[in-house]
């Protein structure tokens, strides 16, 4: 168990490092530190002092480490737009994202199972055959779409939901502002969750529906018929299990999707959160700002990736973990 | 001669009539209408050239005077105009043939682009086997586990904050393509080299091997051809995301310009106006968007269902 | 006393846009205690026999018509609570590949302890006790460990050892065992069917063997069917149809036996490939490959008739046999 940890962090630091890299690359190469500094209007010799003052005529190698060392340090370059470190304008916005991805998760996982499982065990019934009308329309419908659409219906036609912004926040723990705590903030993550979860949940729902019906077809699943096993057992206890690990597998690689997914959700919501935040940093080409963000959310998709990967591990038995890590 | 070819010519389409697939075609009501609707505008927005009576990327033939007409079943719109006019003034039906020509062409060149990668991957991994495999079916997985769109976003918005939007507007339909077809590799790759393994053993392949034929051949004439139903299924499935993941970059502003919009742009376009009323121009184009996407995800489930024999029994 | 009577039985597959019949009118019977073997190539309708026993078809097969009298119960006509309550209870039945019988993400505990529950009143700890007295009755080292171990860390004979205690779980009257040993290593087989046979007899358990291997029926079994092409064509008692074989295949079965071959000779084969279901021919269905066909083979159906020991299905059984008396001469 313990080997197979440090393994699956040895993999998430290289992937981390491969980030770091992409990142230099891009503050090395996209605008020109100089210019926000100091302007244009300034002589040649001027600027090569400077350029030497800040390490810019350094080799490669050596920019590159002063630049990992302090993105260690959590010190990851000051926002051109906001004169404040680049991190700390992203950790402002990350509460906002997080939650509205923790809204889309709940409404993916409490309905994607039950319809899954009931369409997979009645594949005939004009219910199930509805849901997967449903889900094939919902998959083909781009989010920004859904998302255009229930502005148009419930904000702006029927004016049940507020169109945009995170409304009356909460602040708590000192430093997390949630939407969860009030009447309001509900009324503002309600429609933005619901856009952000309508692609991912019919494709959960057909992924869970195709894997559970193969289950259903094994042979470990005839056997416990031919035990007299109940069929909710067979279903919930037999079937779901081995439905479910391929699932988490997909789901690991969905978080990225999603994680893009919230640019589109927040554009169209104006929500204020990280993806909106970066659409805005790149059409002011504030370069520590596109940094730091990706260097966040590979960072966030790296975590969730190795605690994915663990559960794996861990809610199947075939894994062994401390075999898997030598 | 004559008469042997007239009478192989009837008996082969009959054979092509009866096979499994074109039954299962023949009995799937849902499946003959969207590729009836498929065809339909593939040909029309192919054809946009001849069928739009405006030409969008023409700026001598917008007027500014003419934006935001409703399309003509809406009280104040202008005949001239089937579907109305976009904000700059653009005939919408004429922007939305080529909109969608625009759309359909960077999905199939993306996904042309994908398989052309992984199917060569997937073959090189799957018959050379060893270090090589490992070392590409590693690749894969770095490369699946990172999602398309993400990818694709922070790509276009460097490569856009770099070159200045001028420049890559002039070449966002090339990006596009690269980006998304660069991306999504690994699914062919995975698919083609399971095929590759499984022929691999089989009797026929070690005697072409034997007979002198090199490996490209053994692979492109031999293996390959038993891996086309799994290629097939995840193409359709392919070109419908590549049409979403272009109508999303495009609608942040990381795709497609105005000036030579595609379905994403124009509804990004249109976004801005949906509050003063002109739902038109968001909603046309999303409509076109979502029916194309549909109808290809509809035939990719009956391609599934058709060609996938275990699903088939199931 | 009869444990099970089937009667005319009939089991079709609905295809594309017709059926097809995979057991054509079948008819045998078992006693309380019985092994009875079922012999045939694959594709003969072995397997479907024993599930449709059990009346555990999968889509697209059903049972078109006829009887399965099983303890004075029809189980075609039973509802599915009930015949829940027979299946593992009164019938057991043990698959072919023991490497995909279990549940691979449940423990062995789990998945005989669930077994009893559905069918008895029991704690969980009265469950376990006698999963680990049946698990020791096969044979399983340290049985204790063995309940909390997932499928995968145990051998493939350690597993239909299991599957066996499993059967056994519930002391039913009757097990079907479907090619219980093909899917194992050659060394183990024999274990394996030795095995079974000890625990039915000592259990007085019925034993519907299902196998193409003759030598383990002849082992193993008191009476054998010979399937072919979904139809009984031979039965009766083994010993008899093992050395006086009446039918020309079941001739040909065991003439293709290595035993009954000299070192250096080829094995005797029956010419062809036994019909798919899709293509059977009309009348005998083994009249392509016979070498004692008429023109009657060719347009009816042989039915069963007794014939000196045993009951076979064959117009030209009294040639036959009178060709065989002058080879013997």
């Amino acid at each position: 168990m313990f080997a197979y940890l440090v393994k699956r962090v040895f993999q998430a630091i290289a992937v981390m490092f491969v980030i770091s890299l992409i990142g230099f690359a891009i503050q090395d190469n996209l605008g020109d530190p100089l210019r926000e500094l100091v302007g244009q209007s300034v002589s040649e010799e001027v600027r090569q002092e400077l350029r030497d003052e800040l390490g810019l005529n350094d080799s490669f190698l050596t920019q590159y480490l002063r630049f990992a060392g302090n993105a260690l340090q959590g010190d990851l370059g000051t926002s051109y737009f906001f004169k404040e470190p680049a991190l700390d304008v992203i950790l402002k916005k990350l509460p906002a994202t997080l939650e509205l991805v923790m809204g889309a998760s709940i409404i993916i996982i409490g309905l994607s199972i039950p319809l899954g499982v009931y369409t997979a065990i009645y594949p005939n019934t004009i219910l199930s055959r509805l849901i997967m009308g449903i889900s094939i329309i919902g998959i083909s419908i781009p989010v920004f779409l859904t998302a255009i659409l229930m502005i148009f219906v419930f904000a702006v036609e029927l004016g049940w939901f507020p169109s945009y912004g995170r409304g009356d926040v909460v602040h708590v723990f000192g430093f997390w502002d949630t939407n969860f705590a009030s009447l309001d903030g509900w009324q503002h993550i309600l429609l933005p969750s619901i856009a952000l979860a309508s692609i991912m949940l019919p494709l959960f729902v057909r992924l869970i529906r195709a894997e559970m019906m193969e289950v259903l077809q094994s042979e470990y699943v005839k056997y416990a018929k031919a035990k007299g096993i109940r069929p909710w057992r067979i279903y919930f206890v037999h079937a779901l299990k081995n439905t479910l690990l391929p699932v988490i597998t997909v789901g690991g690689v969905q978080i990225g999707t999603m994680v893009a997914y919230t640019i589109l959700t927040e554009t169209v919501f104006q929500w204020p959160g990280m993806g909106f935040m970066f659409l805005e940093a790149v059409n002011r080409v504030d370069t520590p700002l596109i940094v730091a963000y990706l260097i966040v959310v590979g960072f966030i998709f790296v975590v969730t990736n190795t605690i994915v990967d663990l559960i794996y591990g861990l809610v199947n038995p075939t894994v062994n973990l401390a075999r898997m890590g030598a | 001669m004559s008469s042997l070819n007239t009478t192989a010519e009837p008996s082969r389409w009959a054979q092509i009539w009866n096979s499994n697939i074109a039954y299962s075609f023949r009995r799937n009501p849902v499946a003959v209408v969207s590729l009836l609707v498929f065809g339909v505008i593939t040909v029309m927005s192919f054809l946009a050239p001849l069928i739009a009576p405006f030409d969008p990327y023409d700026p001598a033939q917008m007027d500014i005077m003419n934006s935001e007409y409703p399309p003509v079943w809406v009280t104040g719109a202008d005949p001239q105009f089937m579907l109305g006019t976009d904000d700059q003034g653009r005939d919408l039906w004429s922007t939305i043939l080529y909109g969608t020509r625009l759309s359909l062409l960077i999905g199939i060149c993306a996904v042309g682009l994908q398989a052309f990668l992984g199917i060569s991957i997937g073959l090189i991994a799957g018959y050379v086997g060893g270090r090589v495999d490992s070392l590409l079916m590693r690749l894969a997985d770095i490369q699946l586990s990172f999602s398309t769109l993400m990818v694709a976003i922070i790509f276009l918005a460097v490569t856009q904050a770099m070159f200045g939007s001028e420049t890559f507007n002039q070449y966002a339909i090339y990006f596009l393509i690269a980006v998304i077809g660069v991306a999504e590799w690994p699914q062919y790759a995975r698919t083609v080299r399971a095929t590759v393994l499984a022929e691999k053993k089989k009797e026929y392949v070690d005697s072409a091997r034997v007979l002198g034929f090199g490996p490209i051949r053994i692979m492109v004439r031999h293996i390959l051809p038993n891996s086309l139903s799994p290629i097939f299924v995840i193409s359709t499935v392919q070109v419908a995301n590549a049409i979403i993941s272009e109508a999303s970059l495009s609608f942040l502003g990381l795709g497609m310009p105005p000036s030579q919009p595609s379905l994403g742009s124009l509804i990004s376009s249109g976004f801005d106006y949906i509050f003063s009323g002109s739902w038109w121009i968001t909603a046309i184009p999303g409509i076109v968007l979502v029916v194309l996407v549909l109808v290809i995800n509809l035939l990719g489930d009956w391609l599934r269902d058709a060609l996938n024999p275990k699903l088939y029994k199931g | 006393m009869s444990l099970l009577s089937v009667r005319d039985l009939s089991v079709k597959f609905a295809m594309r846009d017709n059926t097809v019949t995979a057991l054509n009118q079948i008819s045998f019977d078992l006693c309380k205690g019985e092994r009875l073997g079922i012999v045939g190539e694959s594709g003969a309708g072995k397997s479907i026999t024993g599930f449709a026993l059990m009346n555990l078809l999968s889509r697209p097969g059903y049972i078109d018509s006829g009887k399965i009298q099983f303890l004075g119960d029809d189980i075609t006509q039973m509802p599915e609570a009930k015949m829940r309550n027979i299946r593992g209870n009164e019938m057991a039945m043990i698959f072919q590949d023991p490497m995909v019988t279990l549940n691979p993400v449940l423990t062995i505990g789990q998945q005989m302890v669930e077994t009893l529950m559905a069918h008895r009143k029991l704690s969980k700890a009265e469950a376990e006790q006698i999963a680990i007295v049946k698990l020791r009755e096969v044979y399983i080292p340290s049985p204790e460990e063995r309940l909390d171990q997932y499928p995968h860390e145990l051998s493939g004979g350690m597993r239909q050892r299991i599957i066996i205690a499993i059967a056994l779980l519930l002391d039913p009257q009757l097990i079907i065992a479907d090619e219980p040993t093909t899917a194992l290593d050659v060394t183990i087989q024999a274990d394996i069917m030795e095995l079974l046979l000890e625990l039915c007899e000592s259990n007085k358990v019925g034993l519907i063997l299902i196998t193409h291997d003759l030598g383990v029926v002849s082992q193993m079994t008191e009476r054998t069917l010979v399937m072919y092409a979904g139809r009984i064509i031979e039965s009766g008692r083994t010993r008899e149809i093992i050395n006086d074989p009446q039918h020309p295949y079941t001739q040909g079965l065991i003439n293709a036996l290595p035993q009954q071959t000299k070192p250096g000779q080829r094995l005797k084969q029956i010419p062809g490939n036994m019909p798919s279901l899709t293509s059977i021919p009309k009348g005998c269905p083994f009249s392509p490959r016979c070498e004692y066909v008429q023109d009657h083979c060719l347009t009816e159906a042989p039915k069963p008739v007794q014939y000196t020991h045993v009951e076979v299905a064959c117009h030209e059984v009294n040639r036959l046999h009178s060709d065989k008396a002058e080879e013997m001469n």
